[in-house]
C-alpha cells in the first residue's frame, strides 16, 4: 500500500523520509515539484499526482505536504484519511505540527511512523495504544531523559492491541475522575447581497474529554435527538443502540476523542446569529470607492457574539483603502487585496461598523466584480440548532464521576455573495438592449 | 551508488524500475538530493564518533548515537557504513535502543547483506518467545529484511506464526506473507496454503490483514473466499477501520462474480421477504419460482451489514461502502448513501477531491440521488480550484427543467469570480447546460454574448468559443449574434476566440453577406502577425467565401493563400496548398474541385458538450484509476455479474450451524444472542459471528504469558462474567446472562444449570435463575409472560412481588427441551416492563447420569453400534492427559455420570436424555502420544455429533 512517504515543507524541500519497503529515490518528488509549480496557490496542487512508475497522494496541512508514494491500485481515500490521522497523531504528541516540531523531535517522529504502518499497511493508528508503545515527549520527561538515560518508548508492551476493546488502554486509574463533553457547532451560511440565505448549515461535534478509572461505560441521551440528520461516530459507539433507541452507548477511550459528528440539514431553516448591513460602490471614472460595513446580532438568546473576524477579498484594483473601524483593529494587504477586521465582541447597544474609503488605481474602470465577506465569529453557551444533552450515565464501574458539558457556536464561514440578482429573464432584456 | 545497484541486484520484483532509479538517481535533478549529498561529505567526520560512540559500552551513549544515526535516515542521508558497528546493538536489552536497530537494520539490509545474517539468529530466537508481542516484533523485523537468502527461514517462520495461538502474531504473519511475496515471488503456492488457512481464521484482528494478503498475492483465487464469505460479512463491522476497506472492495469483486445482477427489468425485491429466506428452506423455493428474480440472501448479508458502516468517523470506510451499494445494491437502494457522502463534504481538501469526483461519475447516471443535496455543491470562495471545477461538473450534471433557473443564477456569480479559470470552467457549463436543457438555450446564449462586452480576456474567449459551439448547434437564425461578434473580433487577441470567430463566419457566410469580406480584407492584413490556428482559419475563410462570394473576395483569397504558401508553419503551407487545388480551377484539377463547394460547406454535425466523467464509470468508484482516470497498476476488474448464478452451496459451511451456535467453548460462558455483539448487527439471523469472538478471545488469553493482557482479553464487549461454582458430584457449572441490566433497565438476570433432577416434572430440566435489581427503585411483579414456540413446556417460577434495589433472588425454573437445542424463548415481565429473553441449553445439560457397571454398558453399547456409533480420534490437550483431567473436562461438557472401569486406559461415562430417557454412552480410550479415541453410543445421532463436537473442544484445549 505506502510506499514511503516524503515530509515538504512550504519552500519545497524535502525534510523527512520514511520508507516502509525498499528505498524509493527522493527524485520521484520531482513530480510532486513540477505539480507545486504549476498551482498558482498552495491548496491547489492536485492531491493524486500520477508519475511513470509511482503515484504521489498528497495532503497539505500546517503548510506542510505529507507525499505518499504508492506503487498500485489502492483507494486514494484510504491513503488520504491515514495521512490526516499522521497528523493528527503529530499534532497529539507535540502540541503543534510544524516543521521545527517534528525535525526536533525526530526519532518519535520515526518511532510513530513505525508503529503505525507495517509493510505500508495500516497497523495502530489508535492514540491510546500509540501513546502506551510511545509516550509523547514532555519538557519534564526531556530533561529527566537526558539525566537518566531513560526512554520515551514505554517499557510495558502495550495491551489494548490484543483487547477486545482496542481504542481504549487497560488498568486506566485516576484519582478524579471526571468526563467533559463539548458541543461545538459550526455554521456554514451563503447569503446573498439583499441578506436573504442562499444555504445554510450546521455541522457540529460532540467531542469528550474522558478520564474515568477501570472500564466504564457510558450512555448519552439527547432531549432533541431527531434533530440528528446525519451522523458519523468514533469506533466506540455502539450503533445497534442508536439506530433503536436514539441513545449513545460506549466505553470511552481514555482522554480526549471526538464522539460524533453530526450534521443539522438546511430544512431545519436556521437563523443566522448576525447580519451584516453593506454598502461598497466604485463609482465609474471616479478613483475613490466608498465602504461602509455594519455588523449587528440576531437571535442570540441573550448571548454575546465574540471573537467577530470579519475578511473580504477586494478587488484587484483596488490600491488601497482608508477606513475607520468604530471599534477592533483592521488590516490591509496591498498586495493580497485581502481585508480584514478583527472586530471582536459585538456590543448589540452600539453597532461595530468600518466605513471609510478605498483608493483605486487612476484610470482604471470601475472593478466588475464584487467583493465577497467572510464573517466567523463564536458563541459561547449555546448550540444554534438547539441541540440539547439530556443526561450521561455510567455503568460497569462504582464511583461517581464529575460531569461536565459545554456547548458552543462557531460561524465555519458565512459568507455573503454580492449574487446578481437578475434572473436569467432580465439577462434576455440586457441582451435586447444591446442592438 | 553501492545502494542503488545492489538494490537492482537483488529487487527481484521490479528490475526495471529500479534501473529508471539508478538513472535517475545518478544524475541528481532534485536540489534536495544534490544538497543532500554534498552534506554527506561533511559528516563523515561526524561518524567516526558515532562509531565510537556505538562500541562504547554505555548504554546511554549508543542510544544518543542510534538516535543521531536515525536522524541521518530521516534526512535521506547515508549513514550504511556504520552498519557492523549498529548490527551488534540487536540483541540489546533496552528496548528504545533496540528498536532504533530495527528501524536501521530494516533501512539498510538490503545493502548489506551478509552483515544482516548477522541478525538473523536473535531474531529466530524472538520467535519462540513466550510473550506474544516479542514473537509479532520479531518477525515483523525478520520479515521486512529484504535479504533473499533468508527466503526459506522466512517461509518457515512465517507457516508457524499462522499457528500461532496469539491471534496478534497471527495478524503479523499476513503482513509478512505480502512482503516475502514481494521479495520472492516463486514462494506464492506455498504463501497461498497459508493464506487459506489464514482466511478461516475468526479473529477480527486478522481478517482484514489476511484479505489484504490475498488481494496482493493471489486476487483471482475467488474460490478461497467461499467458505469464509458469510463469516467475513458478519465479522465486518468489528474489525478495525483499515481492515474494512480492504475487505469491503474485496467483497464487490467477489459479489460480482458470484450473485446475478439486481438490475434486471422487473426485478422486485421486497424487504419483508428477505427474514423468510432465512427462516426456510421451502418458503424460498416457492418464491424463487413465483419471482422472475430474488437476490440470493448471501447478497443481502453482504448489503446489510456493511450499511451501519456508512456511519464510520473513517472516510475511507464510507466511500468504500458507498461503492459497493453502487456497484452492488438494487437500484432503489443506492440513494442510501446519498447522506454519508454529501457528509464527507465536510471533510478535509483532500477528502472532498475524491468524494466529488466519485459524485461526478455517479449523478451522471444518476441525477435524482444528488438533486435534493444541489446546494451542498455551491461554490465557495475559499474552495481550492479544482474543487470549485468538481463542484461546478456536479451542478452542471444535476441541472434539469426544473432547477436550471436557479443553477444558471449561481453560475452568474460564478462567472464575476476573480480566479479566472474557475470563470473560464463556468462558461463552459453554461455551454452544457445550453445544449442539455433546450429550454434554456436561448436564455443561455444572450447570457454568454453579453458576456462578450466582459472586461476581462479570458471570459470573452472563452464565451467566444463556446458561442461557437452553441450556434453550430442551432441552426436557425443567429445572424445578429454572428455579427455583434464580427464587431468585436478586432478587440479579442486570445488566438482560440480569434480562429472561433473566424470559423463561425465562414460557416454561416451566407447569413452575413457585408460582413465575412470586410472581416476577411482585415485578416489579410494582419495574416502574417497571427498565431497558427488563426491563419488555419483565415485560409478556411477565405477559402469559404471564394466559393460563395468569389467576386468580392478572389483576389483576396488569392493574395492569403500566396502568404500561405510560404509560411514557416508546413501545417498552413499544407493547407494551403491543398485548397488551392481544390477552389482554384486549373488544367490539373481532378475531379474533386467539382465537389469543393460540397465538400468545404457541407452541413456539419453539431459537437456534443458531454462531461469529462462521463466515460470514468468503466472504473470501479473509489478506485486509484477512476480519480486518475487511467488503469492504475494492480487495478483489478470488475467483472460482469454472470447470466446464472454460480452454485450457491458452495459458501455453506460444512458444519451444521446449530452445533457451533450452542458450542460453549470451556471458560467462557455463552451469553443470550442480543446481549453478545454490542457492536454488531446481531438483531438478526446470524449463523458464526459469535464462536468467531469467542475462540479469539479464548485463544489469546490462553496464550498471553502477562497477566495485564490476560486481563484485557478477559473483558469482552459482551461484558459477561464468568462464575465458575463447584458442586463436587457434577463438577463446575457455568452461569450465563440471560437478561443484561442495561437492556433490563436495571433489572439483569443469569441462569445455570445445577445438574439436578427437575422437581416440577421429570422430563424438564432445572435452570436455576438468579434476578439482580440494578436500579436504584423496587421493581415489582416480576413474572414469566408470553413464550415461544407457544407449545413450549415451561414450569414458571412463582411471581415476585417486590424486588428492592441492589437485591436478588434464585429461583427456579423447568423446561422440556424435548432433547434438542434450541433455545427456549419467552418474556421476563415486570410491572411495567417486558424483556424478550432465551436460554439455549448445551447439548451436555439435556442428559442426566445414568449409573451402570461396566458390564451392563457394554451390553447396552453393543446394542448401539453401526449408525448408533459416532467416534473421533484427538489430539488431547497437554493438560488432560492424566486421566482424572479428562473425566473432570467430560463430566463438566456433559452432565454424566462415571461408570466404574477396569481398564486404566479406558474412560467410560453414562446418560440419559432427560425429555425422551434415550441412553447416551460416551468412551474415552486415551491412546499413545496423547491422543484418544472418543466415541459416543446413542440412537440420538445429531445429539451424539454435537457432543463429540463439545467434548473434543474441551478436550483438546486447556
Amino acid at each position: 500500500m505506502i510506499h514511503s512517504l516524503f515530509l515538504v515543507n512550504a519552500s519545497g524541500d524535502i525534510f523527512l523520509e520514511k520508507h516502509w519497503k525498499s528505498v524509493v529515490s527522493r527524485s520521484v518528488c520531482d513530480y510532486f515539484f513540477e505539480a507545486q509549480e504549476r498551482a498558482t496557490e498552495p491548496e491547489n496542487v492536485p492531491p493524486v499526482i500520477p508519475t511513470p512508475h509511482h503515484y504521489l497522494i498528497s495532503v497539505l496541512r500546517h503548510r506542510i505536504y505529507f507525499v505518499a508514494v504508492i506503487q498500485s491500485e489502492v483507494p486514494p481515500l484510504f491513503v488520504i484519511e491515514f495521512l490526516h490521522r499522521v497528523v493528527d497523531t503529530f499534532q497529539d504528541y507535540f502540541g503543534v505540527c510544524t516543521e521545527a516540531a517534528i525535525k526536533d523531535n525526530v526519532v518519535v517522529v520515526y518511532e510513530l511512523l513505525e508503529e503505525m504502518l507495517d509493510n505500508g499497511f495500516p497497523l495502530a493508528t489508535e492514540s491510546n495504544i500509540l501513546k502506551e508503545l510511545i509516550k509523547p515527549p514532555t519538557i519534564l520527561r526531556t530533561m529527566v531523559n537526558t539525566i537518566t538515560g531513560s526512554t520515551n518508548v514505554g517499557e510495558q508492551l502495550p495491551t489494548g492491541q490484543l483487547s477486545v476493546v482496542p481504542w481504549r488502554r487497560t488498568g486506566v486509574k485516576y484519582t478524579n475522575n471526571e468526563a467533559y463533553f463539548d458541543v461545538v457547532e459550526e455554521i456554514d451560511a451563503i447569503i446573498d447581497k439583499s441578506g436573504s440565505t442562499i444555504t445554510a448549515e450546521i455541522q457540529g461535534v460532540i467531542d469528550a474529554c474522558v478520564k474515568l478509572t477501570g472500564m466504564p461505560d457510558l450512555t448519552l441521551s439527547f432531549m432533541n435527538p431527531r434533530l440528528l440528520d446525519d451522523v458519523s461516530f468514533h469506533p466506540c459507539v455502539r450503533f445497534k443502540r442508536w439506530e433503536a433507541e436514539r441513545i449513545l452507548s460506549f466505553i470511552p477511550p481514555d482522554g480526549n476523542f471526538r464522539l460524533l459528528s453530526y450534521h443539522v440539514s438546511s430544512q431545519n431553516l436556521v437563523a443566522i446569529p448576525v447580519y451584516v448591513k453593506h454598502n461598497i460602490t466604485f463609482r465609474e471614472g471616479s478613483s475613490q470607492g466608498r465602504f461602509d460595513l455594519t455588523l449587528g446580532p440576531k437571535q442570540t438568546m441573550g448571548k454575546a457574539v465574540e471573537s467577530v473576524l470579519v475578511s473580504s477579498q477586494l478587488p484587484r484594483g483596488v490600491l488601497n483603502t482608508n477606513l475607520n473601524p468604530s471599534q477592533g483593529t483592521y488590516t490591509f494587504d496591498p498586495v493580497t487585496k485581502l481585508l480584514t477586521w478583527d472586530v471582536g465582541k459585538i456590543n448589540p447597544q452600539k453597532l461595530p461598523s468600518l466605513k471609510g474609503s478605498m483608493s483605486l488605481q487612476a484610470g482604471a474602470s470601475k472593478p466588475d466584480e464584487n467583493p465577497t465577506i467572510n464573517i466567523q465569529f463564536k458563541i459561547q453557551q449555546m448550540a444554534i440548532s438547539g441541540l440539547k444533552v439530556n443526561r450521561l450515565d455510567m455503568y460497569g464501574e462504582k464511583y461517581k464521576p464529575f460531569k461536565g458539558i459545554k456547548y458552543m457556536t462557531k460561524a465555519g464561514f458565512i459568507y455573503i455573495n454580492w449574487r446578481l440578482l437578475c434572473s436569467s429573464s432580465e439577462w434576455t432584456l440586457a441582451h435586447k438592449n444591446l442592438y | 551508488f553501492l545502494s542503488m545497484s545492489t538494490n537492482t541486484l537483488y529487487n527481484d520484483q521490479g528490475g526495471a524500475e529500479a534501473a529508471v532509479e539508478v538513472g535517475q538517481e545518478s544524475t541528481p535533478t532534485s536540489s534536495g538530493t544534490a544538497a543532500g549529498f554534498g552534506l554527506f561529505s561533511t559528516d563523515f567526520k561526524k561518524n567516526e564518533d558515532l562509531k565510537e560512540m556505538l562500541e562504547s559500552s554505555k548504554e546511554s551513549l549508543k542510544l544518543e548515537a542510534m538516535k543521531r544515526i536515525v536522524g541521518l535516515i530521516a534526512k535521506g542521508k547515508n549513514a550504511s557504513e556504520l552498519f557492523p558497528a549498529v548490527v551488534k546493538n540487536v540483541a540489546s536489552k533496552n528496548i528504545e535502543l533496540k528498536k532504533l536497530v530495527y528501524v536501521y537494520l530494516v533501512r539498510y539490509a538490503e545493502e548489506q547483506q551478509d552483515l544482516a545474517l548477522l541478525s538473523i539468529s536473535t531474531f529466530q530466537r524472538a520467535l519462540k518467545d513466550p510473550n506474544q508481542l516479542i514473537r509479532a516484533s520479531a518477525l515483523r523485523v525478520l520479515s521486512s529484511i529484504r535479504v533473499p537468502i533468508i527466503v526459506p527461514i522466512m517461509m518457515l517462520a512465517i507457516k508457524e506464526a499462522a499457528t500461532d495461538l496469539s491471534p496478534y502474531v497471527r495478524k503479523t504473519s499476513a503482513h509478512a506473507i505480502q512482503k516475502l511475496y514481494s521479495l520472492d515471488p516463486e514462494q506464492k503456492e506455498q504463501l497461498i496454503e497459508v493464506i487459506e488457512k489464514l482466511l478461516k481464521d475468526k479473529s477480527t484482528l486478522v481478517a482484514g490483514s489476511v484479505v489484504m494478503a490475498f488481494e496482493e498475492v493471489c486476487p483471482d483465487r475467488i474460490d478461497l473466499i467461499h467458505k469464509n464469505y458469510r463469516k467475513l460479512c458478519n465479522l465486518l463491522v468489528d474489525v478495525e477501520e483499515w481492515g474494512q476497506v480492504v475487505i469491503i472492495s474485496m467483497l464487490t469483486r467477489y459479489a460480482r462474480t458470484q450473485f446475478t445482477s439486481p438490475w434486471k427489468e422487473g426485478a422486485t425485491f421486497d424487504e419483508n421477504n428477505e427474514k423468510a429466506f432465512y427462516d426456510s428452506e421451502e418458503e424460498k423455493k416457492d418464491q424463487v419460482e413465483a419471482k422472475p428474480y430474488v437476490m440470493d440472501p448471501d447478497h443481502r448479508l453482504l448489503l446489510r451489514n456493511t450499511k451501519p458502516l456508512l456511519q464510520s468517523r473513517n472516510t475511507a470506510v464510507v466511500m468504500s461502502v458507498a461503492q459497493l451499494y453502487w456497484h452492488l445494491a438494487p437500484k432503489h437502494e443506492v440513494s442510501v448513501v446519498t447522506k454519508s457522502l454529501v457528509r464527507l463534504l465536510r471533510s478535509h481538501r483532500e477528502v472532498q477531491y475524491i468524494v466529488l469526483q466519485n459524485i461526478a461519475t455517479m449523478s451522471i447516471q444518476r441525477k435524482g440521488m444528488f438533486e435534493p443535496y444541489m446546494k451542498s455543491f455551491y461554490v465557495r470562495s475559499t474552495d481550492a480550484t479544482h474543487i470549485k471545477t468538481l463542484k461546478l461538473e456536479i451542478l452542471t450534471n444535476l441541472a434539469n427543467e426544473a432547477n436550471i433557473s436557479t443553477i444558471l443564477r449561481e453560475f452568474q456569480t460564478y462567472v464575476k469570480s476573480q480566479d479566472k479559470a474557475f470563470a473560464a470552467a463556468t462558461i463552459q457549463a453554461i455551454g452544457r447546460c445550453a445544449t442539455n436543457i433546450s429550454e434554456v438555450t436561448d436564455t443561455c446564449l444572450n447570457g454568454l454574448v453579453l458576456l462578450l462586452s466582459n472586461r476581462d480576456e479570458t471570459v470573452v474567449a472563452e464565451s467566444v468559443v463556446v458561442i461557437k459551439k452553441l450556434l453550430q448547434m442551432q441552426p436557425t437564425q443567429h445572424c445578429e449574434i454572428i455579427k455583434h461578434m464580427a464587431k468585436l473580433f478586432d478587440n479579442i487577441t486570445v488566438s482560440m476566440a480569434r480562429a472561433s470567430i473566424l470559423w463561425l463566419i465562414g460557416e454561416y457566410c451566407e447569413r452575413v453577406p457585408k460582413i465575412a469580406p470586410d472581416v476577411l480584407r482585415k485578416m489579410a492584413k494582419s495574416f502574417t502577425a497571427e498565431e497558427d490556428i488563426v491563419k488555419l482559419q483565415t485560409v478556411n475563410l477565405a477559402a469559404k467565401l471564394y466559393l460563395t462570394n468569389s467576386k468580392q473576395t478572389k483576389l483576396l483569397t488569392q493574395y492569403i493563400l500566396n502568404l500561405g504558401k510560404y509560411d514557416q508553419n508546413y501545417d498552413i503551407r499544407d493547407r494551403t496548398r491543398f485548397i488551392r487545388q481544390l477552389i482554384v480551377p486549373n488544367e490539373k484539377s481532378g475531379a474533386l474541385s467539382k465537389y469543393a463547394r460540397r465538400i468545404l460547406l457541407a452541413p456539419k454535425p453539431a459537437p456534443v458538450l458531454e462531461s469529462a466523467f462521463k466515460d470514468r464509470d468503466r472504473f470501479q468508484l473509489g478506485t486509484l484509476s477512476h480519480s486518475l482516470n487511467i488503469k492504475a497498476t494492480g487495478y483489478l476488474e470488475l467483472s460482469d455479474w454472470p447470466a446464472v448464478a454460480p452454485d450457491q452451496s458452495v459458501r455453506n459451511v460444512e458444519v451444521i450451524e446449530p452445533v457451533k451456535e450452542w458450542a460453549p467453548s470451556v471458560g467462557k460462558a455463552k451469553p443470550p444472542k442480543q446481549d453478545d455483539k454490542f457492536y454488531s448487527d446481531s438483531g438478526e439471523d446470524d449463523h458464526e459471528e459469535e464462536e468467531g469472538e469467542e475462540g479469539s478471545e479464548s485463544s489469546s488469553s490462553e496464550d498471553s504469558s502477562s497477566s495485564s493482557s490476560d486481563s484485557s482479553s478477559s473483558e469482552g464487549l459482551s461484558f459477561c462474567v464468568c462464575i465458575w461454582v463447584n458442586i463436587p458430584t457434577f463438577g463446575p457449572v457455568k452461569s450465563h446472562e440471560l437478561l443484561h441490566h442495561m437492556t433490563g433497565k436495571g433489572l439483569s438476570a443469569r441462569y445455570h444449570f445445577p445438574r439436578q433432577p427437575c422437581l416440577y416434572q421429570p422430563n424438564m430440566v432445572a435452570v436455576q435463575v438468579t434476578l439482580t435489581n440494578g436500579s436504584d427503585h423496587s421493581l415489582e411483579e416480576i413474572h414469566i409472560g408470553d413464550r415461544s414456540p407457544a407449545s413450549l413446556n415451561l414450569h414458571c417460577f412463582n411471581t415476585i412481588e417486590r424486588l428492592e434495589p441492589e437485591a436478588s433472588v434464585t429461583v427456579s425454573m423447568g423446561i422440556d427441551f424435548s432433547d434438542s437445542t434450541q433455545a427456549a424463548n419467552f418474556q421476563l415481565c415486570t410491572k411495567d416492563d417486558q424483556f424478550s429473553v432465551s436460554i439455549q441449553p448445551a447439548v451436555g445439560e439435556l442428559l442426566m447420569p445414568s449409573s451402570m457397571t461396566e458390564q451392563d454398558f457394554c451390553k447396552e453399547q453393543g446394542k448401539l453400534l453401526g449408525m448408533n456409533e459416532t467416534s473421533a480420534t484427538i489430539t488431547l490437550a497437554a493438560e488432560n492427559s492424566s486421566s482424572q483431567s479428562l473425566s473432570k473436562q467430560v463430566l463438566s461438557v456433559a452432565n454424566v455420570g462415571v461408570v466404574s472401569s477396569s481398564e486404566n486406559n479406558i474412560h467410560r461415562f453414562a446418560g440419559r436424555t432427560v425429555s425422551s430417557g434415550a441412553l447416551v454412552l460416551v468412551t474415552a480410550e486415551s491412546r499413545e502420544s496423547s491422543t484418544a479415541l472418543l466415541t459416543i453410543n446413542t440412537d440420538k445421532s445429531i445429539m451424539a455429533s454435537m457432543l463429540l463436537r463439545d467434548l473434543k473442544q474441551a478436550l483438546a484445549q486447556a
